[in-house]
């Protein structure tokens, strides 16, 4: 059963998870444009992963890559649906926008390329350097935009 | 070193989170840049940087960094106090612009081994 359980998720892509071990499902929103919330689902993950006994250095890593997915959304996205799944072995963040796109994301990923307006980088955000960020700080990232209809963000943090 | 070792030796205004001045700092991150502090700074370091709004205490928290030092007079915005508090990140005030501040505080460090 759990041989048929784990062929059929890795048909599908889900991780397998041990049966008894403490997992974590939960979805977050985020609004666009408002700055005085951002960073509260990132701040939400990392206590959640914390409880989990995922250690440190991991958690800080997945509050980085949340923190500036975040910060991405309520920049620029009218809204979000951040997706937090842990399995054994890994910890996933999917960021799921509805929000104007990115035309180019090579330039996007360049490190200090930035749309930002006055009012993001008068607080210190729009340096371009933020999806460097994800990438850096995420085992794995992926990445994929739709003009006119939203972003799509994937960050794995493996876990011993 | 202490955070209330710095505030002493520079004359640190302690904005909030007094009760935490006896954390550890390991080292120091000037910027203002906030995704610059986020993937370069570490957990336990000092952040000097003249942002004053409240999105640098989730930056502080998430980061845990040991506290916040704000140059040239700089004062906290209300909610960034507030915040601060809440989640246990001292924030201070220093008279000096960053170059010096940065300066004194990494010679602190550096003695202090």
């Amino acid at each position: 059963m759990r041989k048929e359980l784990s062929d059929a998720c890795q048909k599908l892509k889900i991780p397998v998870g041990e049966p008894n071990q403490n997992l974590y499902n939960g979805s977050f929103t985020i609004e666009g444009g408002n700055f005085n919330c951002a960073g509260i689902v990132s701040t939400s993950i990392k206590s959640i992963l914390q409880k989990l006994g995922i250690p440190g250095d991991l958690v800080r890593k997945a509050a980085i890559v949340s923190y500036e997915a975040e910060i991405n959304v309520v920049s620029y996205a009218k809204k979000a649906v951040v997706n937090l799944m842990v399995v054994p072995g890994s910890v996933n963040i999917e960021v799921i926008d509805e929000g104007p796109g990115i035309p180019n994301i090579e330039l996007a990923m360049q490190e200090g390329w930035s749309t930002a307006d006055q009012r993001i980088r008068e607080m210190g955000f729009g340096a371009g350097m933020g999806l460097c960020n994800i990438k850096n700080y995420s085992d794995e990232f992926h990445i994929s935009s739709e003009i006119g209809k939203g972003t799509h963000l994937k960050m794995i943090i493996q876990t011993p | 070193m202490k955070i209330e070792d710095l505030v002493q030796a520079l004359q640190l205004e302690v904005k909030c989170g007094k009760d935490y001045l006896n954390r550890e700092v390991t080292g120091g991150y000037t910027g203002d840049l906030l995704s610059d502090v986020m993937g370069n700074a570490r957990e336990g370091y000092i952040w000097i940087t003249r942002q004053v709004h409240q999105n640098i205490v989730a930056v502080a928290s998430l980061k845990e960094l040991a506290g916040i030092i704000l140059i040239n007079s700089c004062q906290p915005a209300p909610d960034t106090l507030e915040k601060a508090e809440a989640e246990k990140i001292p924030v201070m005030v220093s008279g000096l612009p960053a170059f010096e501040i940065s300066g004194q505080i990494y010679n602190l460090l550096t003695l202090a081994g």
